[in-house]
């Protein structure tokens, strides 16, 4: 099908853009990588009046380390972070990540911030974000804010951004040497969304593991984190039998939700499937 | 209303400068305007890869980016890219194995295939599949095109070139 008929406008400053969002109001959409956007627009399940695409907007774009966090900004693509040497040695988590998304010609032009701002609780970056502590660092009219991606987050495609802010960057804290993590996700093809996939990290001494983040997505209206499941696992020794009741847990304290081919109960057992695989990779 | 917007970009080495309505994906500019019939339009929504082009050296989905948004740029298809003989391996190749057979994926597939050559040269076959994912071929059940790609990873590991299958060729 074809799109209804639009406007176009492609500022090159983020203040021009903003002025544009404000007075697009509601009929007005921002365009970056357009992965999403273009199928929505094609189908006309949406239908702005005006796109505003922000590709030529420099502080947008690049992957850098900002003091002891590593930076991406909104306008990185998936490749980008699959290619990224920064990524690889900072936050080797989105590097494993990267290669579930679409496939290789969506992953050339579809964006970080266009994913995370999207909060698709299938997608692959809210649930790395989530797991990875990020900072969202956001522009709006009365100028900057940041917040954490765990108050990102809100519900089924509905993040904390207000219609008149744009998600500039985000800020990870940077990896350290005694970082293990551990993505998967169980699809019935390669490319296509998630039965149910776990963003995890954690903190190894020996066979221990702290500070863990196990985030599991495409499960419930948003990513969500088995902090019971963390709870259990941190600071204790890993054996088969804590597995056993993390496994328990995490299956206990999220409730998932069915979608058009799976059901619930199926995704409350692979997140323990996942789990398991995940701790035993993590402490191996 | 009028909505058209001025853009130009370099098509297969040509600059063409056109006056288009933003609604106008890349395809249907290629296709329609430019006359273009070889990056094909199959589900229109991101999914099959039959429209596969490459925008500023990678490939993308040309459903999914508007010609707007390929203002300034250069765009390839597989009309450009058979001239300058970047798909000629490739080609042969496909003709060997008998990768197509009613050849609507085909002009995606062989840029897809092209840019994993390009970025993965060790590939296995593996991973090839995995590449190839994203395009969509209703006739061979994938083994041929494969095979076929293989082949190419393993002539250029070499430093061969695939032999013609026409001797004239």
């Amino acid at each position: 099908m074809k799109s209804a008929a639009f406007d176009y406008v492609k500022p090159k400053a983020l203040q021009e853009a903003l002025s544009l969002l404000e007075q697009g109001g509601d009929d007005a959409q921002l365009i970056a990588g357009g992965q999403t956007l273009l199928a929505t627009l094609n189908m006309r399940l949406s239908e702005p009046t005006v796109l505003i695409d922000i590709t030529d907007i420099a502080e947008l774009k690049g992957i850098s380390v900002v003091g002891d966090s590593l930076r991406i900004g909104a306008l990185v693509t998936h490749t980008e972070i699959e290619d990224s040497e920064l990524v690889a040695k900072h936050a080797p988590l989105l590097k494993a990540a990267a290669p579930h998304i679409a496939h290789r010609a969506i992953r050339n032009l579809g964006t970080w911030g266009g994913s995370l701002a999207y909060g698709d609780p299938a997608a692959e970056w809210p649930a790395c974000s989530l797991t990875l502590r990020a900072t969202m660092i956001i522009h709006g009219p009365a100028g900057e804010r940041r917040i954490s991606a765990n108050d990102f987050f809100i519900d089924l495609y509905t993040t904390s951004l207000e219609p008149d802010e744009i998600l500039v960057a985000t800020e990870i804290p940077l990896a350290s040497k005694q970082e293990v993590f551990y993505f998967h996700e169980l699809a019935r093809r390669h490319g296509d969304y998630a039965v149910a996939g776990l963003a995890a990290v954690a903190q190894k001494q020996g066979d221990v593991l702290t500070h863990c983040a196990f985030t599991f997505f495409s499960v419930g209206a948003t990513p969500v984190m088995a902090t019971k499941a963390q709870d259990l696992i941190n600071g204790q020794k890993l054996n088969d039998e804590l597995i056993t009741k993390a496994v328990a847990e995490a299956r206990n304290e999220i409730e998932a939700i069915a979608d058009i081919t799976n059901s619930a109960e199926a995704k409350q057992h692979l997140i323990g499937v996942l789990l398991e695989r995940g701790l035993k990779h993590m402490i191996a | 209303m009028s909505l058209k917007k001025k853009i130009s970009m370099t098509v297969n080495g040509r600059l063409v400068n056109a006056e288009i309505e933003p609604r106008r994906h890349l395809v249907d500019f290629l296709r329609e305007d430019l006359h273009l019939k070889g990056p094909h339009l199959g589900c229109e929504q991101g999914a099959c890869g039959a429209c596969t082009v490459k925008v500023d050296g990678q490939i993308i989905r040309g459903c999914l980016f508007l010609a707007v948004q390929a203002d300034g740029s250069v765009v390839e298809t597989v009309e450009g890219l058979t001239k300058n003989g970047v798909l000629t391996d490739l080609q042969e190749s496909f003709m060997r194995h008998n990768a197509m057979q009613c050849g609507f994926c085909s002009s995606g597939m062989l840029l897809a295939a092209a840019e994993l050559i390009e970025k993965q040269p060790k590939a296995t076959r593996e991973q090839v599949r995995e590449w190839i994912s994203g395009n969509y071929c209703r006739c061979t059940g994938y083994h041929s095109i494969v095979d076929a790609i293989i082949d190419v990873l393993d002539a250029r590991a070499k430093g061969q070139k695939i032999k013609p299958v026409l001797a004239d060729a």
